[in-house]
C-alpha cells in the first residue's frame, strides 16, 4: 500500500506544480511581486514613514494630546 | 493648497482606486460560484469552461487589485497620525480580524480555486470558489465596521489619559460590530458589487454577441450575470433606503447637503434635479413618514427639534461646548499628577461636553457644511446611473432568457456602455458618503484639520504623484491583460493556467 505523504509536503507540491505549470497566470504573479516590492520596499520605506515612528507610547500621547488641546480662536463665536 | 487638502486628495484618489477592484471581486465571485455550482449539479462540461473563463478574469482583477488598500493604511500613519492614534484602540480589532481571518481565508481558497482544477475533488473545488467570495465579503464587512464607526462613533469612550477612543468591554465591541451604519453600508457596498459583477458579465457577453462569437456561452453568461445584477440592484435600493434613514438620524448635514436643502421642515419634497421636485418624498425617505421633519442646512446651523422631540443645539452652542471640552482636557492633562481633585473636576467637565469636542476645533459655524454642489450632484449621478443600469440589466436578462437578445444590437451596445457607468455610479456613492461627512474624520469628534500630521504639503505632493504614476501604470497593465483575455475568449478545451 502506498504511504500517504505528509499534508504540508502535499501542500508544497500543490503550489510548486501549480507555479511550474503556469501559462497566462505567470505575468500576473510577476505583477503581484513587482507591486508588493514597490509598496513595501520603496513606498513604505522611503515615502510613507509613520509620522510618530520612533516615539514611545508616552511620547505619542504627549504629541497627540498637544495637538488636541491647541488654543482655538474664540473671536469667531462672537460675530 | 495646504497639507490637509493634499492629504485628503491623496486619500480620496487611493480609496477610489481601491474601489475599482473591490466591487468586481465581490460581484464576479458570486457569478462564477453560481456557474461552477451549475457545473457540479448538472455535470455539464459547458458550465465548467464558462466558470473557468470568468475565474480567469476574476484572477486578473484580483492580481492587480491586491494590496491597493494597504496604501490607505500607509497614509493613516504618515498623513493622519493624530487620527491614527485617536482611533487605534477601536480600529485595531476589526482590521486585525480582517487581515488575519478574512484575507487569509480569501487568499487560501483563491489558490485552490485558481490552481486546483483536476487536483482536488469537484466539491472541494466548488467549496473553495464559494469561500473565496465569502472571504472577500467578510473582509469587506470588517473594513466597513471601521468606516461605519467613523460616521457614527458608537461603543467607545474618550480616554483623556491616552487621548484616544477606547472600547471598554466586549459589549462595546458588539455595539461597534453591529453599528447600524456599518451594517447598512456593508449591505449597500456588497450588493453594489453584485451589480458591478453582473453588468461586467452582461457587457462582456454583449461584446461576444456583437462580434458573432461564442453565442451560447455569451447568452447563458448574460442570463446569470443579469440575474445577479438585478438581485443586486433591488438590494442596493433597499439598503440605500436604510442608508438614507441613518444619514437623517446620525449625519443630518450630509443628507441636507445631498439634497441641497437650505431650510427644512415637515413633508419636505425630494429634488430630482433643481426645479423638479416630488412632494413629501424626502420626508418619507429620511423618516418613513410622509410628513416627517427633515432639517435643512440653516436649521442645523441654528438648532432644531428632531422627530423624537430632542432639542439639537446650534452649531455655535456645540462649538462653545467643544471648546469647554478641549480646555478641560488641557487642564486635566496639566493637573492630573499634581492636583488630583482639580483634575477630577476638569475631567467631569470634559465628560459632560466630550460629544461636541470636535466642534471646539472649528473656526466658524459654516465649517460644518460640506461642499454642497459636489455631494448634491454625486448623489444624483449615483441614483440616475444606478437606475439606468438596472433597466439595462432587466432588459438583457429578459431577452437572454427568451433567447432573443442577439438581434437587439442597441441593447448589446447599451450593456457595454453600462460597464464604465456602473463604476462611475459606485464612485459617486463613495463621494456622497465621504465628502458628505466633511469636515469630520470622526463624526463630531475629530475634524480633518486636527487629524492631520505635522507634514509639509510638498511631502504629500511627492508621494501623491509617485502613487499616481505607479498605480496608473498598473491599471493600464490590468486593462491590457483583461482586454487580451476577453479577446481570446473562453477555451473549447479546459485550458491550463
Amino acid at each position: 500500500m502506498e504511504k500517504k505523504t505528509n499534508i504540508f509536503v502535499r501542500i508544497w507540491i500543490f503550489y510548486r506544480d501549480a507555479f511550474k505549470n503556469m501559462t497566462w497566470g505567470r505575468p500576473l504573479v510577476w505583477l503581484i511581486i513587482l507591486k508588493l516590492f514597490i509598496l513595501f520596499a520603496i513606498l513604505r520605506v522611503f515615502f510613507f514613514t509613520p509620522a510618530m515612528s520612533g516615539l514611545s507610547e508616552d511620547e505619542k500621547i504627549e504629541v497627540v494630546g498637544e495637538n488636541l488641546t491647541k488654543p482655538h480662536n474664540t473671536d469667531t463665536l462672537n460675530d | 493648497m495646504d497639507v490637509v487638502v493634499w492629504s485628503r486628495i491623496q486619500f480620496a484618489v487611493t480609496a477610489a482606486y481601491h474601489w475599482l477592484f473591490v466591487p468586481l471581486t465581490l460581484g464576479l465571485a458570486l457569478v462564477m460560484a453560481i456557474m461552477e455550482t451549475l457545473y457540479v449539479v448538472k455535470k455539464d462540461e459547458f458550465w465548467k469552461k464558462t466558470a473557468q473563463f470568468w475565474i480567469k478574469l476574476f484572477a486578473i482583477n484580483f492580481a492587480v487589485g491586491i494590496a491597493t488598500g494597504i496604501i490607505l493604511e500607509f497614509e493613516f500613519g504618515t498623513n493622519w497620525s493624530n487620527y491614527s492614534w485617536f482611533v487605534g484602540d477601536m480600529f485595531g480589532a476589526p482590521l486585525a480580524i480582517e487581515g488575519i481571518l478574512a484575507f487569509f481565508m480569501e487568499a487560501t481558497f483563491f489558490a485552490v480555486m485558481f490552481f486546483g482544477w483536476d487536483k482536488v475533488s469537484k466539491k472541494f473545488h466548488l467549496a473553495s470558489t464559494w469561500l473565496t467570495g465569502i472571504g472577500a465579503t467578510i473582509s469587506a464587512y470588517w473594513i466597513l465596521v471601521a468606516n461605519g464607526w467613523m460616521q457614527n462613533p458608537v461603543g467607545t469612550t474618550f480616554n483623556p489619559d491616552t487621548v484616544r477612543s477606547e472600547m471598554a468591554s466586549a459589549a462595546a465591541f458588539w455595539e461597534v460590530v453591529t453599528n447600524p451604519v456599518a451594517v447598512s453600508k456593508f449591505c449597500h457596498s456588497v450588493t453594489s458589487g453584485w451589480v458591478t459583477g453582473g453588468i461586467f458579465v452582461v457587457g462582456v457577453s454583449a461584446w461576444y454577441l456583437l462580434k458573432g462569437r461564442q453565442k451560447t456561452f455569451a447568452v447563458r453568461s448574460m442570463l446569470i450575470g443579469g440575474i445577479v445584477g438585478l438581485v443586486g440592484s433591488a438590494l442596493v435600493m433597499l439598503s440605500g433606503d436604510s442608508s438614507g434613514v441613518h444619514a437623517a438620524e446620525f449625519q443630518p448635514m450630509k443628507l441636507a447637503a445631498a439634497e441641497g436643502l437650505e431650510d427644512g421642515g415637515k413633508g419636505v419634497a425630494f429634488t430630482i434635479v433643481p426645479g423638479v421636485k416630488v412632494p413629501h418624498v424626502l420626508s418619507f425617505l429620511a423618516t418613513h413618514d410622509w410628513n416627517g421633519y427633515v432639517p435643512g442646512i440653516n436649521d442645523i446651523l441654528n438648532g432644531y427639534t428632531d422627530n423624537k422631540g430632542n432639542v439639537v443645539p446650534s452649531v455655535a452652542d456645540k462649538m462653545q461646548m467643544g471648546r469647554k471640552a478641549i480646555d478641560a482636557l488641557a487642564q486635566y492633562r496639566e493637573l492630573r499628577l499634581t492636583n488630583p481633585e482639580a483634575a477630577a473636576e476638569a475631567r467631569a467637565v470634559l465628560e459632560e461636553n466630550v460629544q461636541y469636542m470636535g466642534y471646539g476645533h472649528l473656526e466658524k459655524v459654516e465649517d460644518v457644511i460640506p461642499p454642497v454642489g459636489i455631494v448634491f450632484w454625486a448623489f444624483r449621478f449615483m441614483i440616475g446611473l444606478g437606475m439606468l443600469v438596472a433597466l439595462v440589466l432587466l432588459l438583457a436578462t429578459w431577452f437572454s432568457w427568451k433567447e432573443k437578445i442577439e438581434p437587439k444590437r442597441w441593447l448589446l451596445w447599451a450593456a457595454i456602455v453600462c460597464i464604465p457607468l456602473t463604476y462611475i455610479a459606485g464612485q459617486c456613492g463613495w463621494i456622497v458618503a465621504e465628502v458628505g461627512r466633511q469636515p469630520w474624520t470622526i463624526q463630531g469628534l475629530l475634524p480633518v484639520n486636527v487629524a492631520i500630521s505635522s507634514l509639509s504639503a510638498g511631502a504629500v505632493k511627492t508621494t501623491f504623484f509617485i502613487f499616481l504614476a505607479v498605480f496608473a501604470l498598473f491599471l493600464a497593465i490590468e486593462i491590457r491583460i483583461l482586454i487580451g483575455a476577453i479577446r481570446k475568449g473562453p477555451e473549447v478545451e479546459p485550458e491550463k493556467l
